[in-house]
């Protein structure tokens, strides 16, 4: 009885939350479901055609391309960031102003809005006056737009630029909370770096790195703003990832069958990641609630 | 995290903030200051792009659109983030993991998923080009992450306090404003920090659900770059004004900006 009445109070509480997220979440999503179901006559008259959207997304070699193309920047941006994000995290000085100066200025790109990275990243790729550009070709390299290698190159560039600043932040607030006599142990035993780093901070970070991994996967798997500022989805379509050619489906040819089948595909990807992260979140999660 | 200065993280922050000055460099020139050269240090500073989009209402309403409406999401956020995350400290609840986790997930989906359902949506209740419309879009992505912080520093306001409260007959609003919310101050600046954070960078909604009269800068900066004899100095001023709010704020909230990153959680 008392279990319920707590409950009660609970999702009372929550009711305001979930009311908000009703508006802002479930019905866009309802939406999208509504319209890879069905199709559309100027907008307003909806026929039901049951999963030909899908077939047809799922046969679409574009769709692939473009998927492939997202899922390979992102293993890239995983592959740059997190390993450098710890390494300067674990180097970062103990508490003090000279720690606090350094993660206000590592939050700076953080909330540099995104259509601002694109101009500042297309202007500095400029020939001529780039800094990007004649930084290079000072020391003798011809940064490329026309080519797809550099074009690339220019856009995890950026995206490390803009974003390692988080997994530095996110794994540095953890490792504050390590108590120092654990690595006054560690000095005692004669415990090399690596050894300190595997057996005492890892550990530590395995819940915080879940989480930046997850959140740098996201962002950059859905990367849109700064590829259509910098390279609108060129040279060719090397650069038209997923968001680039689920706006283009939806908003520019106003597809909104194929956009609908094609967000849903996206939105079941995004939630597999999830599903996967989710157990690893969970157990470290009962863990921490006991320690 | 033992010595006192490396120079790893010196070097980094150096390389991360090298793009931000020559950014600033950029909108100190006059226009065709930047003609065909690399310049890193400008000869002839002028703050003339400053004033020019100052003076201009199509630029400055550019930001004070933005402003207002991160301001409301702000608001909104917090006013029903604060109980969601007290009900989630204090109550054990069937489907409290699920749903605890499930928000996280919300976090991750993709802008451009909702794009398409969030004008139809508004169109439809004629909100297209209101500040409330981008308010509650970003609601999807900040109501979350606010939940998820504040969370962490209502967990560690002990339950006596609650229960106190309670035994004196204070009522549960007088409860919140009396009791709760001086406690975990420092965890709402830090939730609504996060939420400006998501809501003032971001670019793909809040251009697409606005026209006219809610245009943010972003899409004022749009129009004015794909022009082809576009004015660089003044699109860099117009970036370098649209960094100052985060910087402001992330000088305010600095000595609690790690504890923000670890999502409100110490141990």
């Amino acid at each position: 009885m008392h279990n319920f009445r707590q409950a009660r109070v609970a999702w009372l509480y929550l009711l305001p939350s979930l009311l908000v997220l009703l508006v802002a979440g479930v019905l866009p999503i309802v939406f999208v479901g509504f319209y890879s179901l069905h199709d559309t006559f100027g907008g307003n008259v909806f026929v039901w055609v049951g999963a030909q959207w899908f077939s047809e997304v799922l046969r679409s070699v574009e769709f692939y391309q473009a998927l492939l193309r997202s899922l390979g920047f992102s293993l890239l941006v995983l592959s740059v960031q997190i390993p450098l994000g710890i390494a300067v995290a674990l180097r970062m000085p103990g508490p003090g102003m000279l720690t606090t100066v350094y993660i206000v200025l590592l939050a700076i790109p953080l909330l540099t809005p995104t259509i601002v990275v694109g101009y500042l990243w297309k202007v500095m790729i400029q020939p001529g006056s780039g800094l990007l550009y004649e930084s290079l070709s000072a020391v003798g390299i011809t940064l490329d737009m026309t080519s797809v290698v550099w074009t690339w190159a220019v856009l995890l560039l950026m995206d490390t630029w803009h974003w390692t600043g988080l997994v530095v932040l996110l794994c540095y607030a953890r490792l504050r909370t390590i108590p120092d006599p654990f690595y006054q142990a560690a000095a005692i035993d004669g415990a090399s770096r690596w050894a300190v780093f595997r057996y005492i901070q890892l550990p530590r970070l395995k819940l915080v790195l879940a989480i930046a991994v997850l959140l740098r996967f996201m962002d950059s798997f859905t990367l849109y703003t700064e590829p259509y500022v910098i390279t609108r989805g060129g040279p060719g379509v090397s650069t038209t990832f997923l968001s680039h050619e689920l706006v283009q489906t939806g908003l520019i040819q106003f597809d909104l069958g194929q956009a609908g089948a094609m967000a849903v595909i996206y939105f079941l990807i995004v939630l597999l990641v999830s599903a996967c992260f989710y157990r690893l979140i969970v157990p470290a999660g009962k863990s921490r609630s006991n320690g | 995290m033992t010595r006192r200065f490396a120079v790893t993280p010196a070097v980094f922050v150096i390389l991360v903030m090298i793009p931000i000055y020559w950014l600033v460099t950029i909108s100190l020139q006059g226009r065709g200051g930047l003609s065909g050269k690399l310049v890193l240090f400008p000869a002839h500073p002028t703050l003339q792009n400053f004033t020019f989009i100052m003076s201009d209402p199509d630029w400055y309403l550019g930001y004070v659109n933005a402003l207002v409406y991160v301001t409301i999401n702000v608001i909104i956020s917090m006013l029903v983030a604060v109980p969601a995350a007290y009900a989630f400290s204090r109550y054990r609840f069937a489907g409290r993991r699920g749903l605890f986790f499930g928000l996280l997930m919300l976090r991750m989906m993709v802008p451009a998923i909702l794009l398409v359902p969030f004008v139809q949506i508004f169109s439809a209740v004629n909100l297209i080009d209101t500040h409330i419309a981008v308010a509650i879009a970003h609601c999807f992505f900040t109501v979350p992450l606010a939940i998820w912080i504040l969370e962490g520093f209502i967990s560690e306001v002990p339950r006596e306090v609650d229960e106190s409260a309670a035994i004196d007959g204070y009522g549960v609003i007088s409860f919140f404003r009396y009791f709760l919310l001086p406690q975990i101050a420092t965890g709402i600046a830090v939730a609504a920090f996060f939420c400006f954070m998501f809501s003032w960078v971001e670019f793909l909604l809040s251009n697409a659900l606005t026209t006219i009269y809610a245009k943010p800068f972003g899409g004022i900066m749009t129009r004015a770059g794909s022009v082809m004899s576009a004015n660089i100095p003044l699109l860099a001023a117009a970036g370098v004004l649209g960094l100052i709010p985060g910087v402001l704020l992330a000088i305010v909230v600095r000595h609690h900006l790690a504890r923000g990153f670890s999502l409100g959680r110490v141990a």
